[in-house]
């Protein structure tokens, strides 16, 4: 059973790569400024939605991406899917499943996300003030076992709200080009919402600060961490601020690949007893029109 | 804050690392090798869009002769060299032309490859690419 799902993601990832390669989208930003693809399905960092959208479209084009990640912790796996849809950059719609596996405990979580971004000011490169969008995640859970044995508030779906700036700086760390984002999140998830939202310990959204930094070493390689504050409402199961330490490969317009560090804090500690969580993220975005 | 500190810590370190790399004294002009690099990338960028066929079309009509010494002037100016543009300003440069956005950005990796192809190394590049970036909204969509 596990090894034929590997080899079905195996697939996946290489079909994902044979179409992205043959196809052209909309290629009208300058290379690595569409960014890579959240765990949640929007245009982001890794874990932290970004201001740009998630193709390479300018405000004449459309671009369609999908991408895959995976974040293997010590106790638990989650792996995404998703595809994106980014309209003339003004408006990105996106969808995603996430599988959260308990690999140490047994027992899967499944969840959709379907993403809405829009573009209310500036350009990330260009504009003299940062790049500004306003988007939203709706989260729909699909296994509400966990979440209800937790004592979450609500099982079934919620939503989360953000706004989000990000400022390319050219040449201004030491003449290498330096990226930053500072996101604003309304949520009461309890992690991403695979653990409901709300609980006994809190049930309000919060407002919640993430944030990214990265440097981009030439025009194909960046480096950077990031850093997502969480609400924690659980009284069940200890909930941390997550962050990750991460290598971009941008070799083309058509696919870049991402390879961080991630530590996810405590997860569950509350219902298995476990400590810290992190592990290695691998993040692959093709951009197919 | 966690990132505060995160922030501050990859400041100190970039700041400390350029103190150490970069000659404030030194004009971006002679750092990329002066008047033999500007004409070097002009060149270059000149013979990038004549191969280019998205771009190519919007020199069509113009004087070669002229883009060349107007676009080495220009060049120069804006990386504090000992020159003096003589030509029109930017808006009235690319009045009519109604460059998209995709065509500016494809425009500045035709740029991008005549200075690399100039030897002029990735970082200062970008600084060259920060002098020039403000002038995009006098260029597009005019």
């Amino acid at each position: 059973m596990k090894s034929s799902k590997r080899s079905c993601h195996f697939f996946l990832v290489s079909a994902l790569l044979m179409v992205s390669m043959l196809c052209h989208g909309g290629e009208g930003k300058l290379i690595a400024t569409s960014g890579l693809t959240q765990v949640e399905g929007s245009g982001g960092g890794g874990i932290v939605p970004w201001a740009t959208l998630s193709g390479y479209d300018s405000r004449d084009q459309w671009s369609v991406t999908a991408f895959s990640s995976q974040v293997d912790v010590d106790d638990f796996r989650l792996q995404v899917w998703g595809a994106g849809v980014s309209l003339y950059d003004r408006v990105e719609i996106s969808v995603a499943r996430q599988t959260f596996d308990l690999t140490t405990f047994g027992g899967e979580i499944k969840q959709n996300v379907v993403g809405l971004k829009a573009r209310l000011y500036g350009d990330a490169v260009y504009s003299s003030w940062p790049q500004v969008s306003v988007g939203m995640q709706y989260k729909s859970l699909l296994d509400k076992d966990i979440a209800e044995a937790l004592g979450a508030e609500e099982s079934a779906q919620d939503t989360d709200f953000y706004l989000a700036f990000t400022k390319v700086h050219l040449g201004l760390a030491c003449g290498y080009n330096l990226v930053w984002n500072l996101n604003f999140r309304h949520t009461r998830a309890n992690q991403l919402g695979l653990l409901g939202w709300g609980g006994n310990k809190n049930d309000d959204r919060e407002l919640m600060i993430e944030g990214s930094l990265g440097v981009l070493l030439n025009r194909h390689v960046a480096v950077g961490m990031e850093y997502r504050q969480k609400p924690d409402n659980l009284n069940a199961a200890l909930e941390e601020d997550w962050r990750d330490y991460f290598i971009s490969y941008i070799p083309n317009k058509d696919v870049n690949v991402t390879l961080a560090w991630a530590e996810l804090g405590n997860i569950t500690e509350g219902i298995a007893g476990t400590g810290d969580q992190s592990g290695l993220y691998l993040s692959l975005t093709g951009y197919l029109w | 804050m966690m990132i505060k500190q995160y922030a501050l810590g990859l400041g100190i370190v970039l700041v400390s690392a350029c103190a150490h790399f970069q000659n404030p004294e030194t004009s971006l002009y002679d750092q990329i090798g002066g008047k033999a690099a500007i004409t070097q990338i002009t060149d270059n960028f000149i013979r990038q869009i004549e191969f280019d066929r998205e771009i190519f079309p919007y020199f069509a009509e113009s004087n070669v002769d002229r883009f060349r010494e107007k676009f080495e002037e220009h060049l120069c100016v804006q990386v504090n060299g000992p020159c003096e543009y003589t030509g029109d300003d930017m808006l009235a440069v690319h009045k009519g032309m109604n460059i998209t956005e995709a065509d500016f950005n494809r425009t500045v990796d035709l740029l991008i490859n005549a200075m690399t192809d100039a030897n002029v190394p990735h970082r200062l590049q970008n600084r060259i690419l920060a002098k020039l970036a403000p002038m995009r909204s006098e260029m597009i969509y005019k």
